[in-house]
């Protein structure tokens, strides 16, 4: 099969006939950004003011918590990390999957990135952005929280370089300064494009000056091409050293449990394993919303279907791993804490996890629960709360259960923790609903590229 | 003072196929304009070579140095801090932060490198003067020849570039 026939299968399989000429590409994406008249925006305006309103909760609770500290919080003297750890690596791991799409699929061909990459690569930005916030929450004293950067001071103080927690500063601010760039720079030809079609002065001299000047040449696509790849090589360990450095976290140190050699490349899967499960999520609401049915197809949805599947299995596989390494270790400590994960104060939520990750996802073995929009997205949000729960569980088994059988305590999580997760989803979405209104959600030069080998047969 | 003709055609496979005969032809080639990249355009254009990996591998190998270079002075020399009894120079806790910024030293070493290569930020050019050339980053594909300085010459490029499939020849000076 010649390479041009198997662009061909690609540009039939992952489009719809509507959405199989260069100008529908143009028009479906660029229509919600130039023509909104063509829409009544109802459901965004009530979305949008959720959201808002949950972004204010947020808002307001990093108020009160900068005023009064992280006593607010649940955690207590034994289980010192509660809520804003687990949503620090539950969001990183959020972060994780739009560079999966946009490097490693990139790298093997995968032509169905096509039309999901670049929401995929906002999503990354936006969860990366809020998982870094969780952190300097989550400090004593956050207000010094600029005392990880290396700077020469009148204190004549350095950073401690072998602190985790320096690691974690320069992995976060490293990803995200990267994905910018990354996702603008897949932006300016389409940038370009809106600044051609648009008709209103304002939008145009707004895209324009983020497109640059762009023009579509030959030299500038082929520049393009290989930053872009070049990018993608470079983009794959830092996904992966990012997500190693948040399990280093908790491996660095040594408590039974997290002293696990395995912990980096699990927190990799499991990242890119709720990664997707959002991107799903938001693959379902863009087409929805916005009326992408030709370019995200059901084809998308059954193909990540099944990345879920083999994440899933990956995940119990890690899970195996580490009841075996507990138990094979020999450490009284490490094989207690495996029974208290079964059997002790969290149990229920620990077995809830198993169910939600481990057993649910096998649904899509079947391609018709793959091939069901409604079956993969509740499965996929049904994956991110297992997640979550699996992140939580890190942390509050091993903390509750530690080596010193007297400091054993439980923890139960307050208001202002649950005010600030549901809080940082609204900011999250708050995001994503603008990035819909003020940029295109599809690749539209990648898109017509898939389609270039359908008009020259 | 220099001179373009600018050709447009239909489909990126006429553009190709023009751009192949232009250059067997011998007419002097001076860019392509399409919106999205066209495979084998930059041969027949003999643009194929870039330097720009090579800058972002040097980029990102500096910005790393500089990294390593501060982490090691400020913990040997600057601020040694005996923890543990840990060596001062802990170079395996070192290593990520050096890693990871000298990634982002390569990233943004390219990023200044494809502005370099490609001429931009240039928020105008010439040749968006021409009434039409906006569908180059929509739906049409195009095709740049240095013109000839004599007119009849011109007048039978024109009339080779409409043969070969160009629905409109522009003529651009600046």
């Amino acid at each position: 099969m010649s390479a041009r026939g198997e662009t061909l299968r690609a540009a039939l399989r992952w489009t719809e006939p509507e959405g199989r000429s260069i100008e529908a590409v143009n028009d479906l994406v660029s229509a919600p950004l130039l023509e909104r008249r063509r829409w009544r925006w109802r459901v965004w305006w009530i979305a949008f003011a959720v959201s808002l309103a949950l972004t204010t909760a947020m808002a307001v609770t990093i108020v009160y918590l900068f005023s009064k500290g992280i006593g607010i919080f649940g955690n207590n003297t034994t289980v010192v990390w509660g809520f804003p750890i687990a949503n620090y690596v539950w969001w990183i791991g959020i972060g994780n999957a739009g560079t999966l799409i946009s490097s490693m699929l990139l790298l093997m061909r995968q032509h169905w990135r096509a039309s999901i990459n670049r929401f995929a690569e906002a999503m990354t930005l936006f969860a990366a952005a809020i998982a870094g916030i969780f952190p300097i929450l989550h400090l004593g004293r956050p207000l010094y929280f600029y005392w990880l950067v290396p700077y020469p001071n009148t204190m004549s103080l350095w950073p401690q370089w072998r602190s985790a927690l320096i690691w974690d500063f320069w992995a976060i601010t490293s990803y995200l300064l990267f994905s910018i760039l990354f996702w603008y720079v897949g932006l300016i030809p389409d940038l370009a494009a809106l600044r051609d079609r648009a008709k209103s002065p304002t939008a145009r001299t707004l895209f324009g000056i983020f497109a640059l000047g762009w023009r579509g040449s030959a030299r500038h696509w082929h520049t393009l091409h290989v930053y872009h790849t070049t990018m993608a090589c470079l983009g794959v360990p830092l996904v992966i050293s990012l997500h190693s450095v948040v399990g280093l976290d908790f491996a660095a140190s040594l408590m039974p449990g997290w002293a696990e050699t395995i912990f980096p490349p699990y927190f990799v899967v499991g990242a890119m394993y709720s990664g997707f499960t959002m991107v799903i999520v938001l693959a379902a609401a863009v087409r929805w919303g916005l009326r992408l049915q030709a370019l995200i197809t059901v084809e998308h949805f059954e193909v990540m279907a099944k990345m879920l599947l083999a994440a899933s299995v990956i995940m119990t596989v890690s899970y195996g791993a580490e009841w075996f390494s507990a138990w094979y270790g020999g450490e009284h400590a490490e094989r207690s804490l495996v029974a208290y994960s079964f059997a002790g104060d969290y149990r229920a939520f620990y077995w809830l996890m198993l169910l939600l990750n481990c057993a649910i996802p096998h649904a899509f073995w079947f391609p018709a629960a793959r091939r069901s929009i409604a079956t993969v997205v509740t499965i996929a949000v049904l994956i991110n709360i297992g997640m979550w729960l699996e992140r939580m569980l890190i942390v509050l088994n091993t903390l509750s259960h530690g080596y010193a059988i007297g400091m054993w305590r439980t923890y139960a999580p307050t208001l202002w923790d649950f005010l600030l997760l549901f809080g940082s989803l609204g900011f999250f979405a708050l995001l994503f609903l603008v990035f819909c209104r003020v940029l295109p959600v599809v690749s539209m030069h990648e898109t017509r590229r898939l389609l270039s080998a359908e008009a020259e047969p | 003072m220099s001179a373009l003709l600018v050709a447009d055609f239909d489909d990126a496979g006429t553009l190709v196929q023009a751009a192949r005969w232009a250059k067997s032809a011998g007419y002097p080639l001076a860019d392509a304009f399409s919106p999205f990249p066209l495979d084998g355009m930059p041969e027949i254009l003999g643009e194929t070579s870039t330097r720009l990996r090579v800058w972002m591998f040097v980029g990102g190998l500096a910005v790393a140095a500089l990294a390593y270079g501060t982490e090691y002075w400020s913990a040997v020399y600057d601020f040694p801090i005996d923890s543990g009894g840990r060596p001062l120079h802990s170079w395996p806790a070192f290593v990520l932060f050096p890693f990871a910024i000298g990634i982002f030293g390569a990233a943004l070493t390219g990023f200044i490198g494809l502005l370099a290569t490609c001429g931009l930020p240039r928020l105008h050019h010439p040749l968006f003067d021409i009434n039409g050339f906006e569908r180059a980053t929509q739906d049409r594909f195009m095709l740049a020849l240095h013109a000839p300085a004599i007119d009849s010459d011109k007048r039978t490029t024109v009339a080779w570039l409409k043969q070969a499939g160009a629905a409109n020849v522009w003529e651009l000076e600046w």
